[in-house]
């Protein structure tokens, strides 16, 4: 431990006040004592003789005069193999092997490596004696499940470096010295398959950074249709609760089209990360054939756990998704909810006694928020190949209002907008993305003429809707009626997705190319009915035979069938028949 | 043994001050006013000054009042023999029954480790089709019941304690008017249920302070049955006078308010209580039913505005029924898919066909000509509305399938209901009436 210790002097919630004698730095870790336990803190302000710290846990049974530890070193996070499959908390302690050793409950003061010492890697060097290396360049490799996981050199290495040693081919544990390196002035580093990041701080060792292009198969057809993500892109999913959007988010991390998937369950129901953490082991990853929790890593700040710990959770789960991304992978970060953290922002802003913005939130929040998303993006590497992060975070607004400060200032930072909207919810239209407010600058996976058309339709299909609820429906002619039920059958056949069904809840990027040009090919067909009730029955039928449509797989014999009558029912009613 | 100071600094609202050397966060005291003694807890420390918060409020207080750190947490007796006890806020008994001092457990303990927890998967039966079918309610959720205030909230949360397969209800109450507090008692009494129950109860008329213990102590209390392989079911009734309690302090501490004079913590605080709901691991379970009056009927309010977002659902209490919209319960797709093979479309489907028969009534009121399929609309919502959602209904989950297969077998065609026809021919009542 370090020799520079502080005295508390105040302590109000989980802010503490600390006298120094030593320099300290800010952000520095601190440790607080009371008794035989030790409570992690950051410093977050400094005045005078005095730093302020949040501490990561109750501070009950603190004492004025108690002793601070500071550590010297910013909040960082243990990068290496074996972190995927595992579950952390927001200061990554495992909290299953916590559970093994506390029990039930979470006990404060408790600290656990988060790579495992014991596990043995099988460790094949790829630089050799003599090679120069920069940071982030590879040195050697492990398997890790589902694929080759890189041992970099350390990303705090700045300049060039040379390898003076390496281990030969063999099983280490991950404290093993594997290459020592040394630079022109003559240090010498040596390198294990360990290393620490400050998680505040991006990691910045590759080439160049790109434009996000390439679309990311989420298997939800309203996302990958009318509002896509890009790899590398961010968006965002605002809605009032229950609304869906942890039920949005826990389809994506099962579907989405990624090689890691990073789940920061922030501030949220631990309830959400139980059932993450015991069904994804029993899934199986199509893409793979291997269970779907080796491509997962869970970091789990619930919203009954220390709230400065929630703050700092965000964070971790970034700097550990850019690690990934560094080994050439594409990476989905899930945040839920990114109001959770601004929330715990504001808690430390009002204890600091800052000056408060709009409702309260720190006036910061927005270029705090900026960076958070800017962590996000694809980057070429050294070696040539691509990596990307991914990061869509959902928003909680305060009543349901996106007029909120923290999704505005989300809105002005991200690619797309799935904003989930409360109506379609209670009438249980799900996912219950708005199909008119939601936007996306990303290109999708469905030919895009097609989607305008799509998109023509449901507009003028809400607008003669609301006429209808002035002029009634005798006051609506066939034609504008007709728009109407077409809109509604686009709705319920192609934007609605059952979500727990085992064919309807995954849509693969092919079959939204072919659904969606039959169902383009009803919205634009001409047809024509006697009398509005006859419309409105056709219009039933078909969205009843389209459904059972959606149901079936692709490669089933019934696929055909119910697609031939599809066909059959729309030439019936066009203009050749 | 423990040293008294004498000299009070500052006394504001609630919140007293004092110097004094070696307190703990969180410690508590004894103060001795003219009106008697009272528990405080230290809520914040300033070099030597320290802030308590007296349980039973500042009045009567002097500046030479007595005040004497007790060494320890706030805590409380956990026994068997708390079962059929009537206690306020701080543990003190409200019945004319003894004070209990044994085993002394500290109250809002550390949260539950997430792999210590494990998937709900038992559906608690009210026989209330609107839940029963609807949002179904799961052992160890947490629910809050949103109603405007006049409500018969109350009334709902005895029925459901007192039909819910549980083993020890423990009710906590906040802000109780001293009759609705009798009420629970007599019901409980009157069902037998009272040697099961803890009631844990402070009134409108006692001190705030003690208002915004009810949950800690309620929480604690079933934790340590639930440890031991108990299954309890805690009502906590208003959350928001609890949440107006945690308002009064804030505002007296000088805290800056984030919205409508709450203070900004209110969804961290909230949380803490609601997420000891929990099903253990190889041990009991706590399910939490909670009432949130929303003040104007406003469901955007801060106070059930952040309970919606940390509960798992809501039920709405309007005009005596639970609102099917925005009444959610999130768990139920865990019990709903093996109770019976049509439970979830015949709860999907309904609903959607009463969206469309309140968009049809909205035509109506609007003096439109009705379509035929308008009056197919009127025809079902009337019968949903009194067959279903009336409050009075009470049959068991299969017989409401039923009844929900018969009510739309009467007022439409199968393929209106865009229900796949493998269920139709299946379930659809063969002769209609």
């Amino acid at each position: 431990m370090s020799e520079n210790v502080g005295r508390i002097v105040g302590i109000n919630g989980n802010l503490i006040t600390v006298k120094f004698d030593k320099p300290v730095t800010q952000s520095e870790v601190g440790y607080a004592r009371t008794g035989q336990i030790a409570l992690k803190s950051e410093v977050i302000r400094i005045r005078g003789e005095n730093a302020e710290l949040q501490v990561f846990e109750d501070t009950t049974g603190l004492r004025v005069g108690d002793p601070v530890e500071f550590s010297g070193s910013l909040l960082a996070v243990e990068l290496g193999p074996g972190l995927l499959a595992q579950v952390y908390d927001g200061l990554q302690n495992p909290l299953p092997k916590l559970a093994e050793q506390c029990g039930f409950f979470l006990q404060r003061g408790t600290y656990l490596k988060a790579l495992d010492r014991a596990t043995k890697w099988a460790y094949t060097p790829q630089a050799r004696k003599g090679d120069e290396v920069t940071a982030g360049d590879t040195l050697g490799t492990v398997p890790e499940g589902i694929f080759t996981h890189r041992i970099m050199v350390p990303f705090r290495l700045a300049g060039k470096w040379q390898v003076a040693e390496t281990v030969a081919a063999g099983s280490y544990d991950v404290d093993q010295v594997v290459a020592k390196l040394r630079n022109e002035r003559g240090d010498e580093v040596a390198v294990s398959m360990v290393q620490e990041w400050p998680v505040k701080v991006p990691i910045k060792a590759y080439a160049e950074r790109l434009r996000p292009t390439d679309p990311l198969v989420t298997k939800v057809r309203i996302i990958d249709t009318f509002f896509p993500v890009a790899r590398g892109g961010v968006y965002c999913i605002p809605g009032p609760f229950g609304a869906g959007k942890t039920v949005l988010q826990q389809i994506t991390s099962k579907h989405a089209d990624v090689d890691v998937v990073l789940v920061a369950a922030c501030g949220e129901r631990a309830g959400e990360v139980v059932e993450t953490l015991r069904e994804f082991p029993e899934l199986t990853d199509p893409r793979t054939g291997k269970s779907l929790m080796e491509r997962t890593l869970i970091i789990c700040n619930t919203s009954s756990m220390p709230v400065a710990a929630r703050e700092a959770s965000v964070y971790t789960a970034v700097t550990i998704c850019e690690y990934y991304r560094q080994m050439g992978l594409n990476v989905l970060l899930l945040a839920d909810s990114t109001s959770r953290w601004a929330q715990a922002l504001r808690e430390m802003s009002g204890r600091l006694e800052e000056i408060p913005g709009e409702e309260a939130f720190p006036a910061y929040l927005e270029s705090v928020i900026a960076a958070f998303y800017e962590r996000g993006g694809v980057v070429r590497l050294k070696d040539g190949t691509t990596g990307s992060v991914t990061i869509g975070g959902t928003v909680s607004p305060a009543g349901g209002n996106f007029d909120e400060p923290v999704t505005q200032a989300t809105l002005k930072v991200v690619g797309a907008f799935h904003g989930l909207n409360r109506e379609r919810s209670d009438a249980r239209r799900y996912p219950a993305i708005h199909p008119l407010d939601s936007w996306s600058k990303y290109p999708g996976v469905v030919d895009a003429q097609q989607v305008a058309q799509a998109r023509k339709t449901l507009r003028q299909g809400n607008e003669v809707s609301q006429m209808m609820k002035v002029v009634g429906e005798e006051g609506t002619s066939i034609e504008d009626f007709v728009v109407y039920l077409k809109s509604e059958f686009l709705d319920a056949t192609y934007l609605q997705q059952n979500s727990f069904h085992d064919v309807d809840a995954a849509t693969g990027a092919d079959r939204q190319k072919y659904v969606f040009a039959k169902i383009h090919g009803i919205l634009t067909a001409k047809v024509f009915f006697p009398d509005k009730d006859a419309a409105r029955k056709w219009f039933l039928q078909l969205t009843s035979v389209t459904k059972d449509w959606n149901l079936v797989p692709m490669d089933a014999a019934e696929f055909k069938q119910l697609e031939q009558r599809i066909d059959a029912m729309l030439a019936e009613v066009s203009e050749h028949a | 043994m423990h040293k008294v100071y004498h000299r009070i600094e500052q006394i504001a609202g609630n919140v007293i001050t004092v110097r004094a050397d070696g307190v703990m966060n969180g410690e508590l005291a004894q103060v001795v006013g003219t009106l008697g003694t009272s528990l405080a807890q230290v809520i914040r420390l300033e070099k030597d000054k320290v802030f308590l918060q007296v349980f039973a409020g500042s009045r009567g207080i002097a500046t030479d009042g007595q005040v004497r750190f007790l060494g320890h947490k706030m805590d409380v007796s956990f026994t068997e023999a708390l079962l059929g006890r009537v206690f306020n806020g701080s543990g003190q008994p409200r019945d004319n029954g003894p004070t209990l001092d044994e085993n002394r457990i500290a109250i809002g303990g550390p949260s539950v480790n997430p792999a210590k927890r494990i998937i709900p998967r038992k559906m608690v039966r009210t026989g209330i089709p609107m839940i029963d079918v609807f949002n179904s309610l799961v052992e160890s959720q947490k629910l809050p019941i949103f109603a405007a205030a006049g409500e018969p909230y109350n009334e709902l949360l005895a029925r459901i304690a007192l039909q819910a397969e549980v083993d020890i209800i423990i009710l906590g109450g906040m802000g109780l008017k001293h009759d609705d507090y009798l009420q629970f008692r007599d019901t409980l009494e009157a069902n037998g249920a009272l040697s099961r129950s803890i009631l844990f109860i402070h009134t409108a008329a006692d001190p705030t302070v003690e208002c915004q213990m009810v949950p800690d102590i309620s929480l604690a209390v079933a934790e340590q049955f639930a440890l031991q392989n108990k299954r309890v079911l805690v009502l906590l009734t208003d959350m928001t006078s609890f949440a107006d309690a945690l308002k009064e302090i804030a505002i007296t501490m000088e805290q800056i308010p984030a919205n409508r004079g709450y203070p900004g913590d209110l969804y961290s605080q909230l949380a803490s209580r609601y997420e000891k709901a929990v099903d253990f691991e190889g041990a009991g379970s706590i399910t939490i039913l909670a009432v949130t009056t929303m003040p104007g009927d406003d469901v955007t309010h801060p106070v059930p505005d952040n309970t919606g977002y940390i509960t798992e659902g809501q039920f709405y209490l309007r005009n005596g029924r639970i609102e099917p919209f925005g009444s959610l319960s999130r768990l139920k797709q865990q019990v709903n898919g093996k109770t019976r093979e049509d439970h979830r479309t015949v709860m999907n489907t309904m609903i959607q066909l009463y969206a469309s028969y309140k968009e049809t009534l909205e035509k109506q009121s609007m003096g439109f000509r009705m379509s035929a399929w308008d009056n197919k609309l009127l025809r079902y919502g009337e019968r949903f509305e009194k067959e279903m959602m009336d409050l009075s209904v009470n049959i068991p989950l299969e017989a409401a399938l039923d009844l929900g297969w018969q009510i739309m077998a009467d007022c439409f065609d199968p393929a209106e209901t865009g229900i796949s026809s493998k269920l139709t021919e299946k379930f659809w009542p063969k002769a209609t009436a």
